[in-house]
């Protein structure tokens, strides 16, 4: 092919605007490498640089500013095949500094072009993430307070592992721009070049001054040697391979007669670290394996190692609506964080209720039976307390029975977890 | 009898997967972490991509380039990550990109509460981007929903090539449950239709109430997207003509389909005279409530919406008419009963909302029904 230029809709750029040439020699390169049209896809946010997508023969997505990189990113995964470039703005790459840093740091195959010409173009030649402090602005004084960012300092830190500045005029931008391509990873190429509509009316910037900037700040010359390694997809999809299989939902048939099939509502209440959740889970085992519906919910800090853990279990040979706790039949007081927690619930509990409560934990006045129980005194674990209480319920014969106890414990437990918490369930049973 | 015991998002998770999803893009959020964390665990076995974006833009843009390449996308959030989707769900709105986003919400405004239910973002899911044109809004009330409505979120999606939310909340995202699968009812799976024409592809040329055949981007044909005005090309439009047909095919291709839509649990019991409306997790107290009530002997009728959006005016007005009363019950402070009212224009429409981080519980929604 001679040229991917969409001839119906030519580039209509201001007179003398380097993006023109940027367009030129982008399609220089393309046809140099040759690949399919069908292979390549142009990604472009929001500026005059989102105009290149409508002025190729290729695949196109426009999208919003500053969000080209994510678009790109999601087609590279996608489809590993593509030839994806993106261009952006000095504007696009300031509003997407997060994605511009995320893809470097990923080094997905894909070419990024920074057309930085110093201003937001397309509003009025406001200042950008680029421009010098100096510099003649639609934004009055506000860039003379800030400093323009080094794009290659940053991408080059960020882990990109092929950077390049370039003038727009320069001839050598083909060139740069296939070595870019062809580069297996994520390729940074910042293009400086002038806006003639906005910026070069009040300010005194010409190729001549671009290649002056370049020389006291050269391009970084392409592959980045110290942050070469795998292209993400690659490595993903390697890393990918190695997961195990699809995880299969964990069924529990009926086995058992309740020894207690009516609606119940259990109450753990616990500190972090006494394995309260796993316990909560248990007994909804026992209860799905005496063919009952059960609901759980559980209250923990998001600072996971301290603080209360409370789990609320509904059991019920009917389907399960609210699932909120109405009136508890069973409330296990193992930690006085968690009694804190849901302090308010004793004073309204039945005569019927049964209360475990752990000889060193105080609980408000309660119209429920409560029995104590020492587990300290038996050697067991503060982290097994919760284990042992249920065994204590299997004891009893309250919501679940040894064997529905056992069968919760080996369905979760591997064979050696599963011995230790034996050891616990039979200093009870 | 054999159950499955899984939290509602889980149950998301493996609706996704039944219905073909091959690409998950989220940022960690409680209540809706474990829809990622699920994801992670079951796309690599199957060969998808699941992928944990920098943020939720992000996300929801990787979203958006992977279903252009013809992937089932799903993304999951709360509701401080439908703020951020916001621009995006605008794109994929008005550029029909297919993707479904679960939103397990939680008590706001902005970050509230992490850990508390609500149904906060009711008219934030519908009203929440540029342009008031639609998108579908879906609302489980279990986990059992939560698994088939996501394989209805797909089907939407890929049909009307529109955002499709999964109306989640803390409480059923993050309570885990027992369901039978057997009594699972899932839909058979739709496909987003390939265009099959000999001419050039024109990737938005649809018929006034349909969405257009989509072509990926990477195959043979070229494709255009973007986010602009665009024509039927595909190419930025200022044509009067060429714009009014976009946008009112954006609300007609899920308009003239309402009826398809509607999905709903009804309890029609003869000689009552109140029809108590709810939807997600309230409607299952809702259900409570009402068996309470028949216990007392003063009855009443439910209707369960599980299609939120667009919403069923057909339907509300055809179930809404033998009653003397309607009372809806939502949890948050009275978002849907606008709709309702409005709909059911001349009617009496009584209201009870809770927004204090807890369930209604079932003895609150009897007061408000007896307390005429």
């Amino acid at each position: 092919m001679n040229s991917f230029l969409n001839t119906s809709r030519p580039p209509v750029f201001c007179p003398g605007c380097t993006h023109d040439r940027i367009t030129k020699s982008l399609d220089a390169a393309l046809v140099t490498l040759g690949i399919p049209d069908h292979k390549t896809v142009i990604v472009t946010d929001i500026g005059c640089s989102g105009l290149f997508d409508t002025f190729f023969n290729v695949h196109a997505l426009h999208g919003v500013h500053g969000r080209a990189l994510t678009y790109a990113a999601g087609l590279k995964l996608a489809d590993p095949s593509l030839n994806v470039i993106v261009t952006m703005g000095d504007g696009g790459m300031g509003i997407g500094g997060a994605h511009v840093l995320a893809a470097c740091r990923k080094n997905l195959d894909m070419t990024l072009i920074i057309l930085n010409n110093f201003n937001f173009g397309m509003t009025g030649g406001q200042y950008s993430a680029t421009t010098p402090s100096d510099a003649q602005v639609g934004s009055a004084f506000l860039n003379q307070a800030e400093i323009p960012m080094d794009i290659c300092g940053v991408v080059e830190s960020a882990g990109a592992t092929y950077v390049s500045r370039i003038s727009g005029h320069d001839d050598g931008l083909s060139d740069e721009l296939v070595s870019a391509m062809q580069h297996k990873g994520f390729a940074v190429v910042e293009t400086l070049g002038l806006c003639t509509g906005r910026y070069t009316k009040r300010n005194q910037l010409t190729p001549k001054v671009i290649d002056q900037m370049i020389a006291q700040r050269p391009s970084p010359g392409g592959v980045i040697a110290k942050n070469l390694r795998s292209e993400y997809g690659d490595r993903y999809r390697q890393l990918a391979q190695e997961k195990g299989k699809f995880p299969d939902p964990f069924v529990v048939k009926k086995q058992f007669d309740m020894p207690d099939a009516r609606r119940h509502e259990v109450v753990i209440l616990g500190s972090a670290g006494m394995r309260i959740v796993t316990a909560g889970d248990m007994v909804c085992f026992a209860g799905i394996s005496g063919g009952l519906n059960v609901s759980i919910k559980n209250d923990y800090n998001i600072t996971v190692l301290r603080g209360q853990s409370v789990s609320e279990i509904l059991l019920s040979p009917d389907k399960i609506g609210y699932t909120g706790i109405e009136s508890p039949t069973v409330v296990l007081a193992l930690s006085d964080e968690g009694v804190a927690r849901r302090q308010k619930i004793f004073a309204g509990l039945s005569p019927d209720t049964y209360v475990l409560k752990e000889a060193s934990v105080a609980i408000p006045d309660t119209p429920a039976q409560v029995e104590e129980i020492d587990f300290k005194a038996i050697k067991i674990k503060k982290t097994d307390w919760a284990l042992a209480s249920l065994a204590v319920l299997a004891k009893h014969e309250i919501v679940l029975n040894k064997d529905m106890l056992v069968f919760a414990l080996k369905s979760r437990f591997n064979e050696k977890v599963f011995n230790l918490s034996m050891e616990t369930v039979e200093k009870i049973l | 009898m054999a159950f499955v015991f899984m939290e509602g998002n889980e149950a998301v998770a493996r609706g996704a997967m039944a219905a073909g999803c091959n690409f998950f893009a989220g940022y960690p959020i409680t209540p809706a972490t474990t829809i990622f964390n699920n994801m992670l665990q079951m796309l690599p076995p199957k060969g998808g991509t699941c992928i944990q974006g920098e943020d939720e833009i992000a996300s929801m843009g990787y979203c958006i380039g992977a279903s252009m390449a013809g992937k089932k996308v799903l993304t999951a959030t709360s509701g401080p990550g439908i703020s951020l989707y916001s621009e995006h769900i605008s794109f994929a709105i008005g550029s029909e990109i297919p993707l479904v986003i679960a939103n397990v919400q939680r008590l706001g405004p902005s970050t509230g509460s992490a850990t508390r239910g609500a149904d906060s973002d009711i008219q934030f899911m519908r009203w929440g981007s540029t342009s008031g044109a639609p998108v579908i809004v879906l609302a489980p009330k279990d986990a059992k929903d939560c698994l088939e409505l996501t394989v209805h979120a797909f089907n939407f999606a890929e049909e009307f090539r529109c955002p499709v939310f999964i109306a989640s909340n803390k409480e059923i995202g993050m309570t885990k449950e027992s369901f039978d699968m057997d009594d699972l009812n899932l839909p058979p799976l739709v496909e987003r239709t390939p265009y099959t024409g000999t001419g050039p592809y024109v990737p938005f040329a649809a018929d006034p109430d349909k969405a257009p055949p989509f072509l990926p981007i990477g195959g043979k044909t070229l494709v255009r997207q973007t986010s602009s005005t665009h024509g039927p090309d595909g190419y930025i439009t200022i044509d009067p003509r060429v714009i009014a047909e976009m946008q009112e095919r954006l609300h007609t291709k899920l308009d003239a389909a309402m009826d398809r839509i509607s999905l709903y649990e009804e309890n029609m019991v003869p000689d009552t005279d109140t029809l108590v409306i709810s939807y997600g997790i309230t409607s299952r107290a809702v259900a409570d409530a009402a068996a309470a009530l028949t216990d007392r002997g003063r009855p009443v009728s439910t209707l369960s919406l599980k299609t939120l959006w667009p919403v069923p005016e057909s339907l509300l007005l055809e179930k809404a008419k033998p009653f003397r009363r309607i009372v809806v019950i939502e949890m948050n402070l009275g978002q849907y009963v606008n709709e309702i009212k409005r709909v059911l224009c001349g009617k009496q429409v009584d209201f009870y909302g809770q927004m204090n981080g807890i369930l209604i519980p079932p003895a609150k929604i009897m007061e408000a029904i007896e307390n005429e």
